[in-house]
């Protein structure tokens, strides 16, 4: 259950045969006080590096991209009344969408907690 | 130059304060061959009275709408400005500001603009609307570029009784952004059968209420058919005082309403100057352009107002905001909402009233004339009327008879269209029975 | 009533509405002022009006059943209720109002005077051409004149504000693309624009293409050329440019630009500052908006209306919207249908209806006569001049993005001089407030950290300039001091503190919903 992160700060950490994706802590702090999310649609399929959902604060909004290829089977409802929680748990309770993936192999390319800690000291 | 403050000594004083030698140093990045241009036909500055009588020299060959039995409409109309309302537009508060970037000191810019969104949605039966666009035109494109964002469609489908340079602007903006358009034909007689052209790739239907010429309809059959197709209605009007009297088009189950409100607050102004009207389902806020206010609380707790939902805009989303629209029509729609704040619902319904029954009278008394006919069944301050001849030619003699007798339908759609012979007429609370009898005898005589 | 003044009318748990300090909230001459849906009544109405003739209704039985729910006021109401709100806004009339790129300069009160005579304000803009003579020939004139300063073959007046020219000029040139047999997809766009250029160009299905400005914040004709081929359609650019700078290689990129087949629209958003001085023409621009709002002085109105009326090159001149105005024997007439247009005309579609801001026309013109030639190049001459005042003034206490290097109309700093002093550039913004002035624009352009864009305008008195800058520099000392709360607390003395926008955004309330808990409670 290790999560893998982007150097684009998103995150995804696979559960079962699905995996959950958000944004990293890190890109919470960056955006401010989050006051909406656009969502995809359930069903839809991404590619690796496609744009999936939108992330808005009140003077930005910021793309967000799939960590791998995957189909959406749920995106975070609860996140409609309550866009808060990514910066209050945006590693857990704030995930945005979990994705069947088309290939788990693509996982390996993406780095782990560790190196993504090591990659946000050089910024 | 009475604008400008300084004195030649300021101006040697703040250069010295800079370092430069001369103001041209200042302008020193302006290529060598581009500088000191000769001009034409510029003169140079003049007196507050010289410019006055200059300007005069051209308002004196217009004939001024109060100055003739008045009856055009089309889109714009002809209605009484409280003396309060161009008093507090004109304060220096309100005229000179900018728009609210910082709203701890434009809190009245934005308590109006609040107040004003919230007149509209009521007064269109809707639940949100925008804080204003250019214009009824350019509001109406946009409402189909946002049925477009959230149908995720792209087909247009626009009544023949849509205004026809409303439908022109539709055109050009739907061509420019790859957007089909079906276009039907022009409709006088108020009998389309526009649910019959939805089909699966439509977007939405563009319908006018009360239509271009006069007619009203019931919009709920239409709005049942677009949405059984996954289809938005967007409903448009020219004449914003009808919804004091007749059903607005949010009770009858339009998606987006997109309008003019001159006529409320706002003179004629040869065009403009005017307020687009925008308002939708708050479902689809997101996807509407413009500036919006909402309402917060400041550090300590006070109830204030800023532009929120910033991100659909320009300024933020640059090339994927919903519009590039920035400039609103502010102090038009100020005039608005102080002409609607004064009127409230009584006086809005009474206003209604007297205009729909003022045109009831022009109708009959035209319809008296040898060889016109009244079109409308049904209008509220506006209707067509076919004459005995060619229109423009007709209207040409009115004015020559001094009497300002509507627009030929043929100046806006072009002629050989058959609809050459057709004119709309406009009557409004101005209208009185004396201006009816000098329309009656002016066209009597310039038909015979 | 009293109780709930200033009070939200959504309230929730989060934050209360604490006690104003005085029982009525209200603070001396700063009066609260309820919405007109607390203090408005059905019933009441502030215009009278006679009773409407008995006619038989012809209304097709869709008379209007439920009133739209908006309360009337009284006259005096009405009056006291618009005055007091108006007390709440800052405006140019009650001090300087920097806002970068905005150009705040006076609004005259002769152009008001004028654009009510009532041969503008009382005309119909479909009312025969025969009875507005007067009204077209103003629109040909003003025309003549703005091709004249701007050195350029046509103009399009109709387009209603600056972005809206924008689209007119954009459409202008992809017409003259469509005719020429091309189908070009992107833009250029440096990154430092307004975001009007890149949404414009959008709404057109164009690709943007970004071009980075270089160290000293201009373009560099080398990063155009590399991204120039046969695909563009055209650069889009503010020239003086949003950095306060003027494009010095302006006429290089022009060339690279028609070299490889594509046009130049020109911002006209900053033709403050050369106006007199130097012809858009003249630097290898097809088309330009001029924003009547800012050069020309009719008023902002807290947010509009503007006038952005487009001057044409002789390439783009055929392809010009409808309406134009045809000057055929020395009679300028109105051209509004494709079927009325003179030959070698090709207009690309209609932008709005009717014939573009007659209101702001009049306005423009009262101001271009009252300052005449002489006049206007001196106010170029002036604004440049308080800004480069400005600059020199502050350039030792606050940084500057590119150096300190002569400006043109307007000067911008970014933040590097408040790092690691915890003020950020809103706080600095805010704190500007206190001391009775408006703010700078902030955060734009967005390429410049926490930038801040002066633009005094030609407007200012070196007096007013001096305590400007003086309570800038006694900010950014007491930045240096450490004073940070004075920052982060501020605006404390404006009519409300700061705004929380988080909340605003998260759970928008757009119309006025009465509050049930009121409700009750007045019950």
């Amino acid at each position: 259950m290790s999560t893998h992160y982007t150097r684009d700060h998103e995150w995804i950490r696979v559960e079962g045969d699905a995996a959950l994706v958000g944004i990293s802590n890190y890109a919470q702090e960056q955006l401010g006080d989050i006051v909406f999310i656009e969502l995809p649609a359930t069903g839809k399929s991404f590619k690796k590096g496609d744009e999936f959902a939108v992330v808005e604060s009140v003077k930005a909004a910021s793309e967000v991209y799939m960590p791998v290829s995957g189909e959406v089977i749920e995106a975070n409802a609860a996140l409609g009344d309550d866009p808060a929680s990514v910066n209050s748990a945006a590693e857990t309770d704030g995930w945005l969408v979990r994705v069947k993936l088309s290939d788990a192999a693509e996982l390996e390319a993406l780095l782990d907690a560790d190196a993504y800690a090591a990659y946000l000291g050089t910024l | 130059m009475r604008y400008l403050p300084h004195s030649e000594t300021d101006r040697a004083t703040m250069l010295a304060r800079i370092g430069a030698a001369t103001i041209d140093d200042l302008f020193a990045d302006i290529p060598e061959d581009a500088r000191a241009p000769v001009y034409a036909g510029l003169p140079d500055a003049k007196s507050e009275f010289a410019v006055e009588r200059e300007l005069a020299t051209y308002a004196d060959r217009n004939v001024a709408a109060g100055a003739a039995p008045f009856f055009v409409g089309a889109g714009a109309y002809r209605h009484h400005v409280p003396a309060t309302v161009d008093h507090i537009i004109q304060r220096s508060e309100f005229m000179t500001a900018y728009t609210p970037y910082q709203p701890e000191i434009a809190q009245g810019t934005l308590q109006v603009l609040f107040e004003f969104q919230t007149q509209v949605a009521r007064l269109t039966g809707m639940e949100v609307a925008n804080a204003s666009m250019y214009d009824g035109s350019t509001a109406a494109a946009e409402a189909v570029l946002m049925a477009h964002r959230i149908t995720r469609r792209g087909k247009a489908i626009v009544s023949g009784g849509v205004h026809p340079q409303y439908r022109d602007v539709i055109d050009t903006v739907s061509r420019a952004s790859g957007h089909p358009v079906d276009n039907l034909p022009p409709d006088p007689g108020g009998t389309e059968d526009i649910a019959a052209a939805i089909d699966g790739d439509t977007s939405c239907v563009v319908v006018q209420m009360p239509s271009f010429y006069g007619h009203l309809r019931d919009l709920g059959p239409i709005a049942t058919r677009a949405h059984e197709a996954g289809a938005l209605l967007v409903a448009v009007f020219t004449e914003a005082v009808a919804f004091g009297a007749i059903t607005p088009p949010g009770a009858m189950g339009a998606d987006i309403v997109a309008g003019e409100g001159q006529s409320i607050g706002n003179p004629l102004t040869f065009g403009g100057p005017y307020v687009g009207l925008l308002a939708a389902r708050a479902k689809h806020v997101r996807q509407m352009p413009g500036r919006l206010a909402g309402e917060t609380v400041d550090a300590d707790g006070r109830r204030g107002f800023v532009l929120t939902l910033s991100t659909r805009e320009q300024h933020i989303r640059r090339d994927r905001a919903t519009s590039n629209i920035c400039t609103n029509s502010g102090l038009c729609a100020l005039a608005f909402s102080v002409h609607m704040t004064l009127l409230g619902d009584a006086g809005l319904k009474r206003l209604a009233a007297l205009n729909h029954a003022n045109a009831v009278r022009l109708a009959e008394t035209l319809a008296a004339v040898p060889g016109v006919t009244v079109l409308n069944e049904t209008f509220f301050n506006e209707f067509t009327i076919r004459v005995p001849g060619d229109a423009a030619e007709i209207v040409e003699r009115l004015a020559e008879a001094g009497v300002l007798g509507g627009v030929p339908v043929s100046r806006l759609q072009g002629r050989g269209k058959g609809l050459d012979d057709l004119i709309v007429v406009a009557a409004t609370e101005l209208t009185s029975a004396e201006d009816d009898q000098a329309f009656a005898a002016a066209l009597a005589e310039v038909t015979s | 009533m009293k109780g709930d003044l200033g009070r939200p009318t959504q309230p929730d748990a989060e934050r209360s509405g604490e006690a104003p300090p005085t029982f009525t909230g209200n603070r001396g001459l700063q009066i609260e002022e309820p919405l007109i849906y607390e203090i408005g009544r059905g019933d009441v109405s502030g215009v009278d009006l006679p009773d409407p003739p008995k006619v038989a209704a012809r209304l097709g039985g869709l008379e209007r059943a439920d009133p739209p729910g908006n309360p009337g006021l009284s006259e005096p109401e009405t009056m006291r209720h618009y005055v007091r709100l108006s007390q709440k806004n800052y405006a140019i009339d009650s001090g300087i109002f920097p806002l970068g790129s905005c150009t705040m300069k006076h609004n005259p009160r002769l152009n008001e005077k004028t654009a009510r005579l009532p041969g503008f304000a009382d005309i119909h803009p479909l009312q025969p051409q025969s009875t507005v003579e007067g009204g077209i020939a103003l629109i040909a004139e003003l025309g003549r004149r703005l091709t004249e300063l701007t050195g350029m073959a046509a103009v399009a007046m109709s387009p209603r504000a600056g972005a809206h020219g924008e689209l007119c000029g954009m459409l202008a040139i992809k017409a003259a693309l469509e005719a020429a047999g091309e189908t070009r997809s992107v833009v250029l766009v440096p990154d430092s624009a307004h975001g009007t250029n890149p949404a414009t160009a959008a709404t057109l299905g164009y690709d943007i293409v970004e071009v980075p400005a270089r160290p000293d914040g201009t373009v560099d004709p080398a990063a155009v050329r590399e991204r120039l081929n046969d695909t563009v359609a055209a650069i889009m650019l503010t020239n003086p440019n949003t950095a306060g700078l003027f494009e010095r290689d302006v006429i290089a990129i022009a060339e690279a630009v028609h070299a490889a087949g594509a046009y130049f629209y020109a911002d006209g958003a900053n033709f403050n500052a050369i106006v007199g001085k130097a012809r858009p023409g003249d630097l290898g621009v097809d088309a330009m908006h001029i924003n009547l709002h800012k050069t020309f002085s009719t008023p902002h109105g807290g947010g509009g209306p503007g006038s952005g009326p487009v001057v044409l090159s002789e390439a783009l001149a055929p392809f010009a919207p409808l309406p134009f105005v045809h000057v055929a024997a020395g009679v300028p007439r109105l051209v509004e249908t494709d079927d009325d247009a003179p030959a070698g005309a090709h207009p690309f579609g209609r932008l709005t209806a009717f014939h573009g801001q007659m209101g702001m026309f009049v306005r423009a013109m009262a101001y271009m006569l009252s300052h005449g030639l002489d006049g206007m190049r001196q106010a170029s001459e002036d604004a440049v001049l308080n800004a480069n005042y400005v600059r020199a003034c502050l350039s030792d206490l606050m940084s500057q993005p590119y150096g300190d290097r002569t400006c043109m109309h307007e000067v911008l700093f970014d933040d590097a001089f408040l790092k690691d002093s915890g003020v950020t550039t809103l706080d600095f913004a805010k704190a500007l407030i206190d001391e009775g002035f408006h703010p700078m624009t902030v955060y734009f352009p967005l390429v410049v950290h926490g930038a801040m864009l002066i633009e005094p305008t030609e407007s200012e008195s070196k007096a007013s300039l001096d305590l400007f800058v003086a309570s800038l520099r006694d900010l950014a000392l007491r930045v240096g001091r450490g004073e940070v709360d004075r920052f982060r607390q501020a605006p404390r003395l404006a009519p409300r503190s700061r705004l929380d926008e988080t909340r605003a955004a998260r759970k928008p309330v757009l119309t006025y919903t009465a509050p049930e808990s009121y409700r009750s409670a007045a019950e």
